[in-house]
């Protein structure tokens, strides 16, 4: 099942009740609705946009990816989510699914393509390759988790996740967008004027990448058994 | 073995010149190799691909085996006479080093002649060292190029003659050949440990213990 990051800047844990227009309550404006009045906030009416239209950016990168071309077909058909124009060029897209396991040769293109996708943009890390290498954790080849150069929304664990959790997934990412705040201390990262929209690409090196990990989006949990 | 034991009479009877060897395969499914040697390989392969009694059209696998040195244990029994006229028989163990080589396998089928059975090429370099080349067969099966960059960049074999030898799954900066049997993982990579005891005892000497700034920004 996917979980919300807490690593990257996240609302409060518990969000507050979203503020449609106006000070009345949800039942009231529920009550509204019935009788054909909308009431809604410019916030509500952007996030709703945009959280019904993702556009996934259209490359896989290993197995994982085969999965994530199933959810894209009639039988889990991504498209009931809005997400299923999964476009070619990044300059287009707003979602990266980092599907597959990320090599150390294909990391920096991976985080270029990253780069050059417009704001707003999420990322998806699915299967444990995308989280943390996976099977081939210990290898010398393979990154230990796309979360090292670029920040991370869902992570979808699973060797691969099945259709249904990636579905899932964008689910939780959807909610995301619906929680996020046009101003205010909880303003979303991309409106935050301070925060970076790209992110250092690394260079190849030796034995690996230059540097390994960036500091800025990554720091390693401490294993459970030193806690 | 009977289809490649024919193969080699052919072969020999062909080209005199060429020294070929007959590769056996010791396992279950006895798919024995033929050897050749570098300076006839390309001829013979041309032609095991022209000639219509094979028209081996198609080249499936490429592989690169690596031999390390190894020991070989032979027991001899010599008969040894003693003083006083009796004999005995005294059994010693006498082991020698055969030098390691790198060894490149090619399987190749016959399309035109829907062939099940793969014949088998082996080209060997002449040792693991400072000598690591063979002939390149892709001027021969197209579909080798890819493969033999793959061996050239696991292995360190270097093939004349290949259109374009370049890595192919590391990056050009990679230092080294992981594929090799004494390819020691170097330590300057970003690596994580598992709770397993040689993989924590190896973390210990990677990771030396942290210096205490370090420390503060990970907890
Ligand atoms: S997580 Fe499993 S299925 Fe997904 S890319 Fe890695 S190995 Fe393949």
């Amino acid at each position: 099942m996917s979980e919300t990051s807490d690593r990257s800047s996240l609302p409060p844990a518990a969000p507050e009740p979203f503020p449609a227009a106006g000070n009345i309550s949800d039942e009231e404006r529920e009550e509204l609705r019935r009788h054909g009045i909308l009431l809604t906030s410019l916030e509500e009416l952007y996030n709703w946009g945009r959280t019904n239209s993702i556009w996934p950016l259209q490359f896989g990168l290993a197995c994982c990816a085969i999965e994530m071309i199933a959810t894209a077909t009639a039988r889990f058909d991504i498209a009931r989510f809005g997400a299923e124009i999964f476009r070619p060029s990044p300059r287009q897209a707003d979602l990266m699914i980092v599907s597959g396991t990320v090599t150390k040769k294909m990391a920096p293109q991976v985080v270029r393509l990253f780069n050059q996708m417009p704001e707003p943009k999420y990322c998806i890390a699915m299967g444990a390759c995308a989280i943390s290498g996976g099977p081939f954790k210990q290898g010398y080849n393979v990154l230990k988790g796309i979360d090292r150069y670029i920040p991370v929304d869902i992570y979808i664990p699973g060797c691969p996740p099945r259709p249904e959790a990636l579905l899932n997934g964008l689910i939780q990412l959807q909610e995301k967008i619906k929680t996020e705040r046009l101003k205010g201390p909880a303003t979303a990262r991309h409106l935050k004027p301070d925060a970076p929209s790209e992110y250092p690409i690394p260079e190849y090196d030796a034995h690996d990448l230059k540097p390994p990990k960036n500091p800025a989006v990554w720091t390693q949990n401490p294993l459970p058994r030193d806690q | 073995m009977s289809s490649t034991a024919e193969l080699l009479d052919h072969l020999r009877a062909r080209f005199p010149d060429a020294t070929l060897e007959l590769v056996e395969n010791p396992g279950p499914a006895a798919q024995h190799g033929l050897r050749l040697d570098h300076t006839s390989a390309r001829l013979i392969a041309t032609y095991l691909r022209e000639d219509p009694a094979w028209q081996l059209d198609y080249c499936s696998n490429v592989s690169g085996v690596d031999w390390i040195d190894r020991e070989e244990t032979e027991k001899v029994t010599t008969t040894v006479t003693a003083e006083d006229g009796s004999t005995a028989e005294k059994v010693e163990k006498v082991t020698r080093t055969i030098p390691g080589y790198f060894e490149v396998v090619y399987h190749l089928y016959s399309m035109a002649r829907k062939t099940s059975e793969p014949v088998i090429l082996r080209l060997r370099t002449a040792n693991r060292t400072d000598d690591t080349v063979v002939p390149s067969l892709t001027p021969v099966w197209r579909s080798c190029e890819f493969q033999e960059r793959e061996v050239y960049d696991l292995y360190g074999v270097s093939f004349t003659d290949h259109p374009d030898l370049r890595r192919i799954l590391m990056w050009d900066e990679f230092k080294d050949h992981p594929m090799r049997k004494d390819y020691v993982e170097p330590d300057d990579y970003e690596y994580e440990p598992t709770p397993h005891a040689t993989v924590l005892e190896r973390a210990a000497k990677h990771y030396p213990p942290a210096s205490p700034a370090e420390e503060g920004s990970q907890s």
